[in-house]
């Protein structure tokens, strides 16, 4: 007991008692430090820009009056370009992570595949506009229109979609395909009424995900060329399109020429935020409503 | 789907669902296991295994850890080939056939040898899905005949009065003995004429193993059933014969009571005495 309490009074231990609580404070100011930004960029755009968000403003086409500019032809050009990124995405980077995951051979071939998907997810999204510029607007000359868009922000996501696809299907339990092969299934029947249906609520958390970075990027839609002028509501895949982040981005730049069309461009802000922060709430409720099902 | 369509079909074939009891004098062997070695990649883990095995019989096998029991009874249905990097020599004749050979069906074996594995692994689906899921995969559709498979093969694994008013909710409900007994009712349902089981009450309590144990001894009627089993009690209890294996090699095989009572290999005697393993 004399020990004990000779420890107690002792010096060092203090001063590892000190240390720790100084490490604890560096790891807490680290959190907050980006908490903080975080809400005083909401609060500046809130306060930029909240007040200028009424119906019109939503409903509304553009316009070079401040007063009158409404953002219909964005939003309109943002959910064309998700009709051709989400089948783009899901079929080809679902498919490719069936292949990968449960047909391929474990190999240097495929490790090789894997390592390059892997950085491709990596790569600057401007670089992927250069692609789709070479690509679809002039070498199959779709021009700047939302198919051209589209596949370029599928091509940009589907790295991501892969490796989160495969994610999911590598979490499917062995001892259930076991069980099916056991009884004489396929693989593909395996594959289809085992292995999918218990992947698909992580499969479809990884797909959201993905479109929301896909529906904020902005780099690869300018170097395609994508306007934001007076152009009528996009209503089909070859039609010309602008689309939320673009609509900010023009809206910033100009706010050199009338001032209130950076109040434009924080109202943008913030209806793009509530979409992508609605479609994370809904990749978290299907990812926790499916939880630990096996 | 049928093996009769298989140009390497043997006459024995043709009487392939007779089920009728006969004696032990006259029962058929299943399986004929000759010369089988098989390697995960460098590493031999059967030695020129040669075993024969009858129709309506439980046989058991019995070994240490690490002996090839599973591997070998996963080389019944070739489910070892999930595992990458095998490869096998000899034959292992099924009826006639050898199962071995590259122009086998895997799937047409694996519908004709059911197979119960050592954890429950019901799917993450309603007990009637789990049941027909096999007789669906294999193109029933008719609910009225899906109806009855269920009926009957969750009877015939002695589950049904349990789960007969709740045949819609989650397997994953019942306890490990209950989801035990719906695999081995999923199994049924695709009419198998063997089953395989590997160690398929090591995850359950004592109570749950009885009634497992004595389900086995009904089905021995139908079913030819092969049973890898840790437990020594076990196969002296439900086992007509017992293959001893250890280090890959079979040491022992012969009827259950003789192996028991009567070893006629030292390492046999030293291990269901238990002076290891």
């Amino acid at each position: 007991m004399e020990n004990l309490e000779a420890l107690h009074e002792n010096n060092k231990m203090n001063a590892r008692v000190r240390k720790n609580s100084i490490w604890k404070s560096i790891f807490f100011l680290s959190t907050l430090f980006g908490l903080v930004v975080l809400v005083i960029l909401i609060a500046r755009v809130l306060f930029q820009g909240a007040s200028w968000i009424d119906l019109d403003f939503i409903t509304g086409r553009l316009s070079t009056n401040a007063d009158r500019a409404g953002i219909m032809g964005a939003i309109l050009g943002t959910v064309w370009v998700m009709l051709v990124v989400i089948p783009v995405t899901l079929i080809i980077g679902v498919g490719t992570a069936i292949y990968l995951e449960l047909y391929s051979k474990k190999g240097t071939i495929r490790s090789f595949i894997e390592t390059n998907i892997s950085n491709l997810a990596g790569v600057p999204s401007i670089v992927y506009g250069l692609l789709g510029l070479t690509v679809f607007v002039r070498l199959m000359d779709f021009g700047n229109v939302v198919l051209a868009g589209g596949l370029t922000l599928a091509l940009l996501v589907l790295p991501i979609l892969i490796v989160s696809a495969q994610e999911a299907l590598r979490a499917v339990p062995g001892h259930l395909s076991e069980a099916s092969y056991g009884m004489g299934a396929t693989k593909w029947q395996t594959i289809r009424r085992i292995i999918l249906p218990a992947a698909i609520p992580s499969i479809l958390t990884g797909s959201i995900l993905s479109l929301s970075r896909a529906i904020g990027e902005t780099a690869p839609l300018t170097v395609l060329g994508i306007p934001a002028l007076l152009i009528p509501f996009p209503n089909g895949l070859f039609d010309t399109f602008t689309a939320l982040p673009m609509q900010i981005y023009y809206w910033t730049i100009d706010a050199s020429l009338v001032a209130e069309y950076a109040n434009l461009a924080a109202a943008t802000i913030i209806v793009l935020l509530l979409i992508l922060f609605i479609l994370n709430s809904v990749a978290i409720i299907i990812r926790n409503k499916y939880q630990q099902r096996y | 789907m049928n093996m009769a369509t298989d140009n390497k079909v043997q006459i024995e074939v043709s009487n392939d669902h007779t089920t009728t009891e006969n004696n032990t004098t006259q029962k058929r062997v299943v399986y004929d296991t000759k010369n089988l070695n098989l390697w995960y990649s460098e590493n031999h883990a059967l030695k020129d295994i040669n075993l024969e095995m009858k129709e309506n019989e439980v046989t058991a096998i019995i070994g240490p850890s690490g002996c090839g029991k599973s591997t070998y009874i996963k080389t019944l249905n070739r489910m070892v080939e999930l595992v990458p990097g095998v490869s096998t020599t000899g034959s292992i004749a099924y009826k006639g056939n050898n199962i071995l050979d590259k122009s086998m069906n895997v799937e047409d074996l694996r519908t004709r040898v059911g197979m119960v594995f050592q954890k429950p692994n019901p799917f993450p689906k309603s007990i009637y899905e789990n049941v027909a899921y096999g007789p669906k995969i294999h193109g029933i559709k008719k609910k009225a005949l899906l109806d009855d498979i269920v009926e009957k093969s969750l009877r015939g694994a002695a589950i049904w009065d349990e789960v007969k008013d709740r045949l819609n909710e989650n397997a994953y409900g019942l306890s490990g003995g209950q989801q035990q007994r719906v695999c081995i009712a999923r199994c049924l349902a695709i009419e198998p004429d063997v089953i395989l089981m590997d160690e398929p009450t090591s995850a359950l309590d004592p109570i749950s193993t009885l009634k497992i144990e004595e389900l086995i001894k009904e089905l021995k009627q139908n079913y030819t059933i092969i049973i890898v089993t840790h437990n020594m009690q076990q196969a002296a209890r439900i086992s007509d014969r017992t293959v001893f294996m250890l280090n890959g090699e079979v040491v022992e095989f012969s009827e259950t009571d003789q192996l028991f009572s009567n070893p006629k290999d030292k390492r046999t005697e030293d291990y269901i005495t238990g002076r290891f393993g």
